[in-house]
Parts: C-alpha cells; sequence; structure tokens
C-alpha cells in the first residue's frame, strides 16, 4: 500500500487543474453564469500556452497567453449569455467542440502530429523539496483560492456579485449594474480554467492534444457542486478528486497489481470516484436562485 | 420561418468561419468547398456514402433531441454509441441463422445502451446528480471499457489494427455502394421517435416535462418517469448508432484506435441543434453532417484535416445558443429609426 502514499507528490499536480477551473467557475456561478465549456477552454488553453512557450522561449509569456485565451473565450460566453440572452448550457457544449476542434487542427497545421510533446526548455521550472518536484502553483493556486473567497464574502464587489446571481432585478433597482458584473465574472471564470489549461500543458503533462483534459473541465463542475460554491471546499475538493486522477495514473504506469488488473481499467478510476463522490459524499448543494437565467429589464 | 432563418444563419457562419480559417492558412476556401461538396454529392456513388454517413448521426442526433424534450442535456451518447457498437460485435461471437443473428445484435446492443443510460437517471431523479457531469464520466468509462474490449478481447489476430469482422449473418445487406438497410434501422427509430413524442401519451409527458417541470407535475404528469423515459430511449437510439456503424459499414468492426467509431455521439449534440430537436429535424442536420463528414474525407485527401469540419460544428453549436439574436438586431434597428 506504499503506492497510496507514492501519489502523494502527483496529486498535488492532479489537484492544480481541477480547484482553478472550479474556483472560477464558482465566482461566475455566484454571479449567475454557468459555463460547462471549461473542458473546451481548457484545451484551447494548454494549446496556446504551448504556442505561446514554443514561440517566444518565455514560459511565463506562455502561461500568460493561456490566462488571456480563457478570459477570451470568458469574454464571448459572458457576451452570449448576458447580452445577447442566449442558452449558457449550449455556448458552453458548443466551446467544447470548438475546443477539440481547433486544437486537432492547429496542432496538425503547426506540428504536423496531433500530440506533440513539448520540449523541457518550454515547461514552467518546477521547485524541490528534499528531493521532491514541486509545482510554483503550489503556491499560486491556493492564493488565487483566497482571492476568490476574499473578493466573493469580504468585498463590496463581492456582495454585488451575488446579489445580481441571486436576485437581478433587485440588484438592477439599487443601481447594481447586473450586465457589466455578469460579464466580469464570466471573463474570470474563463480566465482561471484557462489557467488550469496551461497548467496542463506547461507544468504537468508537457504534451499538447484535443482531449489534454481528458475530462478534467467536467470533474471541475463536479467539484463546483461539491464544494456548494466555497472556494475553500473546493481547494479541498479539487484534492480529492486530483488525488483519484494521479492515483489512476500511478497505477496504470506501475501495471496494476502486476499485471493482474488491465490498464484500461485503472484509467477509469477518476470518473468512477468523480460519479461516487458527487453522488453519495454529499447533499445538495444550494445554488443562486437565478443560476442560467438571462436578466431582461420590463 | 424565424426559426429557419436561425439555422441557416448559423450553418452560413459556420462556413464562413471554416473558410476564414482556410485562407488565413493560406488555402483557398473556394476550392476547398467545392472539393467538398463535390466529394459529397457529386455523383451517385458519393451521395451513397453521405447517406451512409447521415444514419448513425441521426441516432445519435436523436438521443440528444428527446433529451432537450424532456428538459436534459443529455451528452452521453457518446458512450452509450461505443458500447452500443462494441456490444454488438461481440454479438458476432454467437453463431445463429441469417437474419435472426442481426436482430439479436440490435436488440443486445440497445439493451446495453438502456443499462448504461439508468445510472443517469437514478442519479439525477434521486441524487440529483445533473446529467452533464454524470453522462461525461460515463463516457469516459465507457470509452476506456470499449478499448479494453476492442484491444484485449476482441482484436483480430491476423490484423493488428482492428478487430474481427462481424459474420455476414449479422450484416445489414446492401442496398448500393455504401448504403446498406441500416438506414431501415436509422429512419424506422426516427420516425417512432417523432410518432411517439407528438401521438403518444407518454411522449406528450416527456414534451411537457420539459417546456415547464413545475406546471406538468401540477397538472398531474409524472416529471420523473418522463425524464427517465427520456434517457432510456436515448440510450437505446445513440446505442444503435454504434451498432449500425459496426453492423451496417466497412470495415464491419472496429478499429483499435475506435476511429471508425470516431465522435459520433458528440456530432449528435450539432445535429439535433440545426433539427431544432424535432425528430424530423434531426433528418437533415445529419443530412449536413454526413455531407461534411464524407467531403472532409475528400478534403482530407488535399491536405485539410478532418478537425477542420469540428471547428465548423463547434462554431454553428455556439451560434445556435442565441435564438434571440434575430430579435434583438431587429430591435436595435427599430431603436435606430427613431
Amino acid at each position: 500500500m506504499r503506492i497510496l502514499l507514492d501519489v502523494l507528490p502527483v496529486a498535488l499536480r492532479a489537484m492544480m487543474p481541477i480547484t482553478l477551473a472550479a474556483v472560477g467557475e464558482i465566482l461566475a456561478e455566484q454571479a449567475g453564469v454557468v459555463n460547462i465549456g471549461l473542458e473546451g477552454i481548457m484545451t484551447i488553453s494548454a494549446f496556446l500556452a504551448g504556442l505561446g512557450s514554443w514561440a517566444t522561449g518565455s514560459p511565463w509569456l506562455g502561461l500568460l497567453a493561456g490566462l488571456g485565451c480563457g478570459a477570451l473565450i470568458g469574454l464571448l460566453h459572458g457576451f452570449i449569455a448576458v447580452k445577447l440572452r442566449g442558452n449558457q448550457i449550449v455556448s458552453g457544449v458548443g466551446i467544447n467542440l470548438l475546443g477539440m476542434g481547433a486544437v486537432g487542427f492547429g496542432a496538425w497545421v503547426l506540428w504536423g502530429a496531433k500530440a506533440p510533446m513539448l520540449d523541457q526548455r518550454f515547461w514552467i521550472p518546477s521547485f524541490s523539496v528534499s528531493g521532491v518536484s514541486l509545482s510554483p502553483f503550489l503556491l499560486l493556486t491556493p492564493a488565487l483560492v483566497a482571492l476568490t473567497w476574499a473578493i466573493l464574502f469580504r468585498t463590496a464587489l463581492g456582495l454585488r456579485l451575488r446579489a445580481v446571481g441571486e436576485n437581478p432585478m433587485a440588484a438592477d433597482v439599487v443601481g447594481v449594474k447586473v450586465e457589466g458584473l455578469r460579464i466580469f465574472a464570466a471573463v474570470y471564470g474563463g480566465a482561471l480554467a484557462g489557467l488550469a489549461g496551461a497548467f496542463l500543458s506547461l507544468d504537468w503533462l508537457h504534451t499538447i492534444s484535443p482531449t489534454l483534459p481528458a475530462g478534467r473541465g467536467f470533474i471541475a463542475l463536479a467539484n463546483v457542486v461539491f464544494s456548494k460554491l466555497n472556494p475553500f471546499l473546493a481547494l479541498l475538493g479539487g484534492f480529492l478528486f486530483g488525488y483519484f486522477d494521479a492515483l489512476a495514473i500511478q497505477l496504470a504506469s506501475v501495471a496494476g497489481f502486476g499485471g493482474a488488473v488491465p490498464y484500461q481499467f485503472m484509467r477509469m478510476i477518476p470518473y468512477l470516484a468523480t460519479l461516487a463522490v458527487v453522488s453519495l459524499a454529499i447533499g445538495r448543494a444550494r445554488f443562486p436562485a437565478a443560476l442560467g437565467q438571462p436578466y431582461r429589464r420590463e | 420561418m424565424r426559426a429557419f432563418l436561425e439555422t441557416f444563419a448559423a450553418l452560413v457562419l459556420g462556413i464562413l468561419i471554416g473558410a476564414a480559417i482556410m485562407a488565413l492558412w493560406g488555402r483557398d476556401p473556394w476550392t476547398s468547398y467545392a472539393a467538398l461538396f463535390q466529394g459529397a454529392w457529386g455523383n451517385t456513388r458519393a451521395l451513397m456514402s453521405t447517406v451512409s454517413r447521415s444514419l448513425p448521426l441521426v441516432l445519435t442526433g436523436l438521443t440528444f433531441a428527446v433529451g432537450v424534450r424532456a428538459g436534459l442535456f443529455n451528452i452521453g451518447a457518446q458512450g452509450q454509441m461505443l458500447l452500443g457498437a462494441v456490444v454488438a460485435l461481440s454479438t458476432g461471437l454467437l453463431s445463429l441463422p441469417m437474419g435472426l443473428h442481426l436482430l439479436v445484435a440490435l436488440v443486445l446492443a440497445g439493451l446495453a445502451g438502456i443499462i448504461w443510460a439508468l445510472p443517469v437517471a437514478l442519479l439525477k431523479l434521486f441524487r440529483g446528480v445533473s446529467e452533464v457531469i454524470s453522462t461525461i464520466m460515463l463516457n469516459w468509462v465507457a470509452h476506456w471499457l470499449t478499448l479494453f474490449l476492442v484491444v484485449r478481447k476482441l482484436s483480430d489476430p491476423m490484423r493488428g489494427e482492428r478487430t474481427f469482422q462481424v459474420p455476414t449473418t449479422m450484416r445489414f445487406p446492401v442496398i448500393q455502394g455504401e448504403l446498406t438497410w441500416s438506414l431501415v434501422a436509422s429512419l424506422g427509430l426516427a420516425l417512432f421517435f417523432y410518432w411517439f413524442l407528438w401521438h403518444h401519451a407518454k411522449g406528450f409527458e416527456i414534451r411537457a416535462a420539459g417546456l415547464n417541470p413545475k406546471a406538468a407535475k401540477a397538472s398531474g404528469i409524472p416529471v420523473s418517469r418522463a425524464i427517465l423515459l427520456a434517457l432510456l430511449l436515448g440510450g437505446l437510439s445513440a446505442a444503435w448508432a454504434g451498432a449500425i456503424q459496426v453492423l451496417g459499414r466497412f470495415p464491419y468492426a472496429i478499429t483499435s484506435d475506435l476511429a471508425n467509431l470516431g465522435n459520433l455521439g458528440f456530432d449528435g449534440i450539432a445535429v439535433a441543434l440545426i433539427g431544432r430537436n424535432h425528430p424530423l429535424g434531426v433528418l437533415a442536420g445529419a443530412f449536413f453532417f454526413g455531407t461534411l463528414a464524407t467531403g472532409a474525407a475528400r478534403m482530407g485527401l488535399r491536405g485539410i484535416p478532418i478537425d477542420m469540419i469540428q471547428i465548423v460544428q463547434g462554431v454553428i453549436v455556439v451560434s445556435m445558443a442565441v435564438p434571440e439574436a434575430f430579435r434583438l438586431i431587429r430591435l436595435r434597428r427599430k431603436r435606430e429609426e427613431k
């Protein structure tokens, strides 16, 4: 059972994308915008971050490219959801399809391969503590979790965001700018999902592919439900979901108990664990009353 | 009429953005699209291929459409399609007489799809788990399960790149070229869905539950049952999409990378949206994407990757999210006129 401990360093990486994307989505959902296109944002951002790092030689600029790409897609989604009063779920599904297509196409055009590997020069540098290689995201992610929590629950901006998600008409009546705040929330959510995508290609998996997030965008959505829209609980949830993700990777690489359990079954672990956690461990989350509904001024 | 115009606008936007990307990349969009439509509609053989490729898309389109009718976003067609395919293939291990064999394969595949959809319904109804999350998780489990069966259990020892081929006793007979009588399974199920949703009491319950669950519940309609039924019917339909791809199309097997099953499940989402989630509209949507898929194979020969089609598809779906765009433009124009 040593493997359960050996998994820990991997789990500390696997938790990052699931936490970051979930925390951004929490802020968006608190303001009433739901984006199930996190998977697609992560896919495209992972690609653009890799491309940025490859083109400029600086992984940090690559990271910024991923963040910016996520923010832009968030802006598009926010515009559709808020200004055009479109269907947020359909838009999110479209973003996911777009992600798969754009990255498959882009990687093929640029490198002639669907899943090119990134050279070590283009990675985000890790630091090492007593021989264990750790990611700078180990500091960045909790900081963003705390920041998001502070914005939501300790600032006037957060109060307004939550008011807009709960009762946009009442917020509008007292002079809160409903549309602007909701678009800001969608951009914030997109930016963090973009950061999660950049992490995947630059810091962890070091490759680019149309299915790079492999469902982690949706696991992040499960984490949002698990967290009951509290960023700190999403950090905990991120570790929990990330642990199973890491376990699958680790078990698959050691040929699972001497080959007794096939590799393909190991790879099912994170998805089954996510299903189990969302169905067993939790009661129902309470979501903002106006979640997913466009606001129209009477 | 307005619905038709909106859909048309979304299609045009998708095609235009596709053209823009090709132009940016230094390819001539006109000749590329000409090649695409030539490849899809240019002669009888091409047309048969296009219809043949549309058939499974009809079925996965129905899955998403019947879900939306019940107020659900069922994106589980991909996993159910994979399982339907692998179960239909496995039926080839039995030996049964001609015709009956095919029927048994379809029944078993359908059952597999229904069984795979059941947890989605149960989790939603009893634990409040969103079907968006549960279907995606089950898609990935189905992906790895199918891959395990295809690579480890059903592969052809002589041919590493695919499984064994299903025996002729369970293949759909050929009509002409690539087109086989899987046509009947696909169109038949579409007609059944139409009849069921618009001419049957239980189908009416599904639509009522989707339009306004509170009002439906208040007027005594069993909303939970409607949701269960919509998800199970969707599972059946998606599984058949995989089954007919194996039983009604060359190579009558599953390739080891699952490439001949591709993204049939996810493609169904765009098909259904273009078809306005109406079983007969789905036929048109499937033909449109069947055209793109067949034509893309031809474009692929000219060095344009098939992912191009997925970009077009994504743009179309995103634009279909905005049903009010037209109304807004008209409003703005009115305001400006004042």
